[in-house]
């Protein structure tokens, strides 16, 4: 996960460094913000940018300020709740010293100038916290500079507040130095570098709670969502997908009873030199409810691809032998060690395999793309969370540079990771080539939850030995799933021991920041999965399986040595040699995931007594990736019925150390969500493969959590002035070992499978 | 063709009898505050109100409302500012904000039935009403906030 990190995604957030540094150096000057023409403002009905008052400043490419002193922030990042743009365009604004009621957003569409456009791994705030701190104090400098020769003062008496530079009594406000000025000030690379960010105690904005600028439309009805996307001509279109997802092919179609639906048009098969939607049918016609009936009513019969006669059993059972073949998969790098010895020499030793079934995203807003072409440009009208995945296969699918394709921005009806697969857009694009007019395509929910890139089902075995004095010696983690990296990004695999890749979302959270003696991390890439699906990054990725594994086998181990679990975890955090932190983002290391544990524990009421059947359970996480830790602990206390084996969730205690907290109300309503994701998992949701498609596809049989079943929240954060990390994922990734933890403190039942079902829990009730 | 009132106005619409209202308001009439999710009543997300009762548009046929006056998030109130509104933003509910044109009907019409929820009333109304990013929380107390804001206007007259 580092290694990723350290060469692709710093490397990249370094380039867009560079890439100010040359806006800055190179054009430093007046201009019309070409942004407004393609981009969306989630504040605006309909999303259409205000045109700017008159002539712009922009020293960068990431913001400009007109002559009214309005601020426009440009987000590469998509919205689709995290009030991304909220937290990225007080970044900008509070080292500019611009009020919020100055500050607008607009979220881009694709252009190669805004380099890797990518939202996920809770890193939008991390990543751009440098390159936006000093965008805006580039823009500041400048705007004191001219401010003072426009007032005839010289700039060191000069300083800058509210959206104006002042000096003694008298000051000028920024938009009329944008008016009134000439902004040529320019800066070296090396100057820019070395740009001052403000000492925390001068903050304005970082860390305030001000209004989301994304709320206002949500509430009447006004936002626009990819499924609002609308252009004159259009037909819509809705698939008959393939009894496989990958490798289907067509022989017949007959649509004989679809043409007496009113509206109906043609059923196309899809011609896709991508191979990303292999053995889909189109429907088209004139009006959506006409593309649906006449969908139900079209018959294709296919040649089905590999994987049409995979169950869930078969997935599991193939990761099972695979982790008993010691050479399958890679082994990461966590330091080393001889295990094998530490388990040959040890007093005891302890061994588990904890499995997690198949989830679906089920974002409400089914996936859904607008394809047309005009002027010779191939215009694809969608929310997507990862542009730069999906443009060079929508140009090889339309057989068109990536150069005559734009992807238009919209807000996106929930994400948790399925639109950073854009595969959705490829079928409406080729759809919409083939008719030569514009085609939207929706897909129902059971075609959306069929043609999901699903969580893998995962299977993991670990293992702890220990000494004669319950001393841990060494320790053991092998995972087996389906690996989306590989399947739709292989070039993001870093490389473990002896060169082999891996994927770093479906193993990161296994090489935790605990003291384990000698440390195995094995990942191990389940390719019946791959084969038989495409396998997705969904909300918290790997730490979303392999911490479930993790600290529900930590809890064991320490009541394997007859300890504490809290004081157990503690001993382990004790933030030596690799676990000691290092700057930027992970200073303090293992001490600070120790202090979350200990703070949670309190909160709580560890130790306290509890009524009958009740217990309180703890785990922790640093979430996502060790170079970007989010500690964070939870306590959970559950009742359990032990005649109906329900679990009652009554309380979730959540502390967060995310270093600086710059969106304090987003940071609690993200938390508020990963939290809830997480117990969802834990008790509510999860599918089964049969017959290699998943077997629930709506909500009469798939059962994510309701408004009744929210537990009482208790969230907290540990104030920080430390570099800020991500905070959208972390709380997902305790939460099912906490519930499991807590239902064996409340009645001794083990639960080693999610989600946790009543039946599993009777049956695993200690006997007599 | 079925006529029936949306917002206040006068709509006839020439669509087969059968046609779900949800793509009449949204593709035929033009307002996409209303949102489609699960197509079988069970999100909540197509939440409008006809006759006032809250009602899931993607499993009611158009012509089922003929002669109805039917009330979409773009006419709950003619400012965008019913309290339910006013506390939604209040405690930013929204994240996605996907669902929220269904949660705030759903919860605009409860109010009506229960100008006092309990929570046990708001898990029995709103449990019909999914939320992915879950808001939940939120929801509940913004429920709470414009009960008490719509009490104290009652009783001030």
């Amino acid at each position: 996960m580092a290694r990723f990190h350290n060469s692709d995604a710093l490397s990249q957030a370094l380039t867009r460094r560079g890439f100010l540094v040359t806006s800055v150096g190179a054009s430093l000057a007046f201009g019309f913000p070409s942004a407004a023409e393609a981009a969306m403002d989630p504040a605006t009905p309909d999303g259409i940018p205000p045109a700017p008052a008159g002539p712009a400043f922009e020293p960068t490419l990431w913001f400009a300020m007109d002559g009214d002193g309005m601020v426009t922030v440009n987000i590469i990042r998509a919205e689709m709740g995290q009030h991304v743009g909220t937290a990225l365009a007080r970044i900008l604004a509070d080292e500019l010293e611009v009020p919020w009621d100055k500050v607008r957003i607009t979220h881009v569409d694709t252009d190669p100038k805004w380099g890797l456009m990518v939202t996920g791994g809770s890193w939008s705030v991390w990543q751009t916290w440098p390159l936006f701190s000093r965008a805006g104090a580039a823009g500041r400098l400048a705007l004191i500079e001219e401010g003072a020769r426009l007032m005839a003062v010289s700039p060191e008496g000069c300083r800058a507040e509210g959206g104006a530079v002042v000096a003694g009594d008298q000051s000028i406000a920024y938009g009329e130095i944008v008016r009134r000025g000439t902004l040529t000030r320019r800066y070296s690379p090396e100057e820019i570098a070395k740009l001052p960010i403000k000492p925390a105690s001068e903050r304005r904005l970082v860390g305030r709670p001000v209004a989301a600028l994304d709320i206002p439309t949500k509430i009447n009805g006004t936002a626009r969502y990819g499924i609002d996307a609308k252009v004159d001509g259009m037909v819509y279109g809705r698939p008959k997908l393939p009894p496989t997802r990958n490798g289907s092919k067509v022989s017949a179609i007959d649509d004989s009873a679809a043409r007496n639906v009113k509206g109906y048009l043609r059923s196309i098969p899809l011609e896709d030199p991508s191979d990303t939607v292999p053995g889909w049918v189109m429907v088209v016609a004139e009006t959506y409810p006409a593309a649906i009936r006449a969908a139900d009513l079209v018959k294709v019969t296919w040649v089905a691809g590999p994987g049409a006669a995979v169950s869930e059993k078969d997935l599991q059972d193939h990761g099972t032998k695979l982790i008993a073949q010691p050479d399958a998969g890679a082994v990461l790098d966590t330091g080393g060690g001889d295990t094998q010895a530490a388990f040959r020499a040890a007093q005891s030793s302890l061994e588990q395999t904890y499995t997690t079934a198949t989830v679906l995203h089920f974002q409400l807003e089914p996936v859904n793309a607008l394809a047309f072409e005009k002027d010779g440009l191939f215009e694809i009208h969608t929310g997507n969370q990862w542009q730069s995945l999906i443009m060079p296969t929508l140009a090889k699918a339309l057989g068109r540079p990536e150069t005559s394709i734009v992807m238009r921005t919209y807000l996106i009806g929930g994400g948790f990771g399925r639109r950073l697969n854009g595969d959705y857009a490829v079928p409406a694009a080729l759809t919409a080539k083939a008719l030569g007019r514009p085609v939207k395509m929706v897909l129902t929910r059971a075609d959306d939850a069929q043609f999901d890139s699903v969580r893998s089902p995962s299977v993991q075995t670990l293992r702890m030995c220990f000494d004669k004095t319950g001393e841990v010696t060494a320790m053991e983690h092998h995972a087996a799933a389906g690996w989306p990296t590989q399947v739709m990004a292989p070039f993001f695999m870093p490389k473990g021991l002896g060169g082999a890749p891996y994927d770093p979302f479906a193993i990161a959270g296994a090489d935790h920041w605990y003291a384990v003696g000698a440390q195995k991390v094995r990942a191990i890439s389940n390719d019946l999965a791959n084969a038989t699906f495409r396998p997705g990054w969904l909300r918290s990725v790997g730490p979303g399986w392999t911490n479930w594994a993790l600290e529900s086998f930590i809890d064991e181990a320490a009541h394997h040595i007859k300890a504490d679990p809290v004081a157990f975890r503690l001993k382990l955090l004790t933030g030596a040699g690799r676990n000691a932190g290092s700057a930027p983002s992970a200073v303090g290391g293992a001490r600070r995931q120790a202090e979350v544990v200990r703070r949670a524990a309190a909160a709580a009421g560890w130790g306290s007594a509890l009524p009958p059947d009740t217990g309180l359970g703890l785990a922790t996480s640093f979430g996502q990736e060790r170079d970007m830790p989010t500690w964070v602990a939870c306590a959970a206390r559950v009742h359990v019925d032990r005649k109906t084996g329900v679990v009652r969730v009554e309380k979730l205690t959540l502390v967060t150390d995310a270093g600086t907290v710059v969106d304090p109300d987003g940071a609690r309503a993200q938390t508020e969500g990963a939290a809830l994701w997480g117990l969802s998992m834990a008790l509510h949701e999860g599918t089964a493969f049969e017959k290699g498609l998943v077997k629930d596809t709506n909500l009469d049989t798939y059962t994510p959590l309701r408004i009744s079943d929210v537990p009482e929240l208790d969230i907290q954060f540990v104030d920080s002035t430390e570099d800020p990390v991500g905070l959208g994922e972390p709380a997902t990734t305790v939460v099912a070992p906490a519930i499991a933890n807590a239902i064996f403190a409340a009645v001794g039942a083990r639960l080693r499978h999610i989600p946790i079902t009543p039946e599993a829990v009777r049956g695993a009730l200690p006997k007599g | 063709m079925t006529s029936f009132t949306i917002n206040g106005r006068a709509v006839t619409v020439d669509v087969e009898d059968d046609t779900p209202l949800l793509w009449v308001i949204r593709d035929e009439i033009g307002l996409t505050g209303t949102k489609f999710g699960c197509g079988i009543g069970m999100c909540g997300v197509c939440t409008v109100h006809v006759g006032g009762r809250a009602t899931r548009s993607c499993i009611t046929s158009v012509a089922a409302v003929a002669g109805a006056a039917v009330t979409t998030i773009e006419g709950l109130d003619p400012a965008g500012a019913h309290p339910v509104q006013q506390a939604w933003l209040a405690l930013q509910v929204p994240q996605c904000g996907y669902c929220q044109s269904g949660q705030i009907m759903q919860a605009a019409a409860l109010l009506k039935d229960f100008p006092k929820p309990t929570d046990q009333d708001i898990d029995a109304v709103m449990s019909g009403n999914l939320c992915r990013c879950m808001t939940y929380v939120r929801i509940r107390a913004a429920i709470k906030q414009a009960a008490s804001v719509l009490g104290s206007d009652a009783t001030h007259g």
